[in-house]
């Protein structure tokens, strides 16, 4: 039997976290397809085709899957489901406000933010924010699956094309309106995928302040990132945030700036190639993770690293 | 309008837990359990809607062992009005939960049920979206913000890019995020309070649920380690390590 891929897309473009999740679901054994459930969704569609390694695209057209409401587009992940021995979505705010109403409404378990596929039925996931990996195994007939992106490479865009096909769209639910969104546009790197991270916390102090981690962040071509503290604290916008249930980050550098280190905010760094931590306090938690420790304080420290980098 | 509010008995998120020798699981004899930290949020909100006059009652719920009543006690002391535990000693996984949430809503009648997102055990974050998908009713998940206005839900939830905004006819499945609100502390006037209010107890098979787990966890371990880093005294060091021994810039 086949494997399902929920794609996340805006219509015009696929996601990258689509191209994760299709690498998690070569490891699960079978022919790989993509729903593409969108409106005016032609080019998302064209792109899914061209990734390696997918057979073929099932394309949902219609206005009331423009917002990806969950309502919908589980319906339509439902309304196929009988074809396929897996379905997976990444774990980010798309998929896992989608996927759980699939596995419900098919009688089946969701195993969340897998982070390695042990076998078509046996996977390991973080638990305890990362604290404990468990290793389950499902005996369930469809395997309903959100994946970590961070555990598993893009998949590549291939040169041949799958084949592209419409599906009929369900109906609105009717129940769940679209009324306004909010996103921050930036020239810097999206922090999911990013390589290199610079992320700010309590000790930087306030919003003004987090103007010099920028500064770093511009001179290294970085994502920027924070703690909850920061977030909390008004400095920075909610979507920053690295964490047990902010963003999980895994990148070749991360560079933690006034962040004590909590346990939760550990969590979300943990596979990062190397850690480095700047922070005045000496027992700061961060310390134990980070490969390098600067003990100091941000406000001279970081302008001399910006200087440093030359 | 009534507000079931379902909460969760975990192992309290500043506990540094173990992982058993065996592989079996976490240790958590005589570990502290707390309400996690979600679900308190979602009870807050429950809370804050009845102060507001948007609801009448807030119920909260509870699944699990016989101790979840200490958790179901300091719902009442936040401000539920009444709390029911449905007792099992049985290993409880989400779809099992969505199933004797179902139930216990089929019987209570809410327009609105707040869940915290995720529990900090599991980390699971399907609970809402299950109970809401078997309900058939409109989910919000990662609430920021809970407007309830002429038979809606509006609201504001916290996504990738930012925030979105949707607007859900009642009766709706909120889950809450980390900013929804603050928790107020418990006092001891209201926890005295609280022992005057009802908890009743009813069973999986009361409700009439098979609470049979899907997934086998076949083992527990601990996560790789990450090898002992070191202090470096001065940011040339720093950056000269970066770039001869690690390689990353």
């Amino acid at each position: 039997m086949a494997i399902l891929v929920i794609a996340e897309h805006d219509n015009a473009t696929l996601k990258g976290s689509t191209l994760n999740t299709v690498t998690a679901a070569s490891r699960c054994g079978g022919d790989i397809e993509i729903l593409i459930a969108g409106y005016q969704c032609g080019a998302a569609a064209q792109a899914a085709a061209e990734i390696a390694g997918v057979s073929r695209v099932l394309v949902a057209d219609a206005p009331h899957f423009a917002d990806s409401l969950a309502e919908n587009v589980a319906e339509q992940a439902i309304s196929i489901a009988g074809n396929y021995s897996h379905i997976l979505a990444p774990a980010n705010a798309f998929g896992k406000n989608i996927l759980p109403r699939v596995a419900a409404r098919l009688d089946v378990a969701q195993i969340s933010e897998i982070i390695h596929v042990c076998s078509p039925d046996t996977f390991e996931r973080p638990i305890y924010a990362g604290n404990a990996i468990a290793t389950v195994q499902s005996s369930d007939p469809v395997k309903v699956i959100t994946v970590r992106t961070t555990g598993f490479a893009p998949a590549a865009a291939g040169a041949a094309a799958a084949a592209i096909e419409n599906v009929e769209a369900v109906a609105d639910s009717g129940t769940s309106h679209f009324v306004a969104r909010d996103l921050a546009k930036s020239g810097r790197p999206e922090l999911s995928g990013a390589k290199v991270i610079v992320a700010g916390g309590r000790g930087v102090g306030s919003a003004e302040n987090f103007k010099i981690i920028e500064q770093l962040a511009d001179k290294l071509g970085a994502a920027i990132g924070a703690s909850r503290a920061a977030v909390d604290a008004g400095f920075v916008p909610n979507d920053w945030q690295i964490g047990q249930t902010g963003k999980i980050v895994a990148p070749q550098l991360y560079i933690a700036l006034g962040i004590s280190g909590a346990i939760q905010h550990v969590a979300g760094i943990k596979d990062s190639k190397t850690i480095v931590a700047i922070n005045n306090d000496p027992d700061a938690p961060i310390f134990l993770v980070a490969d390098y420790g600067v003990i100091g304080d941000v406000h001279e420290l970081v302008p001399q690293l910006i200087a440093e980098l030359g | 309008m009534k507000i079931l509010v379902p909460v969760k008995r975990v192992v309290d998120y500043n506990v540094k837990i173990r992982v058993k020798a065996d592989g079996s699981g976490i240790d958590t004899a005589n570990v502290k359990m707390s309400m996690n930290p979600f679900d308190e949020i979602a009870l807050e909100e429950g809370v804050r809607q009845k102060e507001a006059g948007k609801a009448t009652e807030v119920v909260a719920v509870s699944c699990g062992v016989a101790q979840a009543q200490d958790v179901l006690r300091t719902a009442l002391a936040i401000g539920a009005d009444r709390g029911i535990l449905v007792e099992t000693d049985a290993e409880l996984q989400p779809l099992a939960v969505a199933k004797l949430l179902k139930a216990v809503a089929d019987k209570e009648q809410p327009q609105l049920i707040i869940l915290g997102k995720q529990a900090t055990d599991d980390d699971a974050n399907q609970t809402g979206q299950m109970l809401a998908a078997l309900l058939g009713w409109p989910q919000a998940t990662f609430a920021s913000r809970v407007v309830i206005e002429d038979g809606k839900a509006i609201v504001t939830r916290e996504v990738d890019g930012g925030a979105e905004t949707l607007a859900l006819n009642l009766p709706a499945v909120v889950t809450a995020d980390l900013r929804l609100n603050e928790p107020r502390y418990v006092t001891l006037p209201n926890m005295m309070k609280a022992k005057k209010k009802t908890i009743e107890s009813t069973t999986p098979a009361d409700l009439g649920v098979s609470v049979e787990s899907r997934l086998k966890t076949l083992k527990v371990s601990e996560p790789p380690v990450r090898t002992t880093g070191q202090i470096v005294p001065d940011i040339a060091t720093l950056v000269s390590k970066l770039r001869n021994e690690a390689k990353v810039i």
